[in-house]
């Protein structure tokens, strides 16, 4: 997978990952993502941006352009923060689990929006969250 | 950026016109119920057709805001989900079931102007 320079996004306020998310879309939008798969991508990833300002303050979104071995196309979210990390990260991939006074339903459900999710974490590691949205095979034909 | 509410005889009418930051929300929450109180409102119609996101934060509010608005006697509408924007909501697990929702600000006044008897029906 030969990444493409990358857009780095800081997160410190929730106007940050307004910021994250409308990029995301930008580029998925030019990379011609159906409408529904840009609104999934950037929804993921108000998920998993919020959980940086709510539980670690501050980290930072990395966007970028990925192909895999058979040209397919997709963006890559890395979003990763020094924070506390995740104790009991089962616990917190069940819905309606929460730590932060949330729904529960941040990790979990970004899980569920796009194609791939992993999720790197220990007890004062920090969090490092990988998302990646691919493009669909007819799009690609069209 | 602030939700601009206007009123509208017994209904608020909050439209919002971009993309929300968290301490957006939480503005627009405290708006609403400082106006239907100042209005006495009956109904409230929060039009979210500009929002191409509303992620988990977006949802519990808007679901907070009808919940508290009705324990002040007054129904509120979400009017203008997009499509996209309802798909991803389902896949997160916000599924507003409690919530009234309408395809747009005319269904929704509709919605609140029906025979009081039919909303209580339906909403309860």
């Amino acid at each position: 997978m030969a990444d493409e320079p990358a857009s780095v996004i800081p997160i410190e306020s929730d106007a940050d990952v307004v910021t994250a998310r409308q990029q995301a879309r930008a580029m998925a939008s030019e990379l011609e993502l159906t409408s529904t798969d840009q609104t999934l991508l950037a929804t993921a990833i108000s998920e998993v941006a919020r959980n940086i300002t709510t539980y670690a303050v501050r980290g930072e979104v990395l966007l970028s352009v990925i192909t895999d071995d058979l040209g397919r196309r997709g963006i890559k979210v890395v979003a990763r923060d020094d924070g506390p990390g995740i104790e009991n990260l089962e616990l917190a991939l069940q819905d309606g689990y929460t730590s932060g006074g949330g729904l529960g339903l941040g990790l979990p459900g970004a899980r569920r929006l796009v194609h791939h999710f992993e999720i790197e974490t220990a007890p004062g590691q920090g969090t490092t969250v990988t998302l990646v949205m691919w493009e669909r095979e007819n799009a690609r034909a069209a | 950026m602030a939700v601009p509410i206007l009123k509208q005889g017994p209904f608020l009418i909050a439209t919002i016109q971009a993309a929300l930051t968290d301490t957006d929300v939480l503005l627009l929450q405290d708006d609403v119920m400082a106006q239907v109180t100042r209005h006495r409102s009956r109904g409230i119609i929060v039009d979210v057709t500009a929002l191409d996101v509303m992620d988990s934060f977006v949802s519990r509010s808007l679901q907070g805001i009808a919940r508290m608005t009705r324990l002040r006697g007054a129904e509120t509408v979400i009017v203008g989900i997009q499509p996209e924007v309802a798909f991803a909501m389902v896949q997160l697990g916000m599924a507003f079931e409690d919530v009234l929702t309408a395809l747009d600000l005319e269904e929704g006044l509709a919605l609140l102007t029906r025979p009081r008897k039919e909303a209580t029906d339906s909403g309860g």
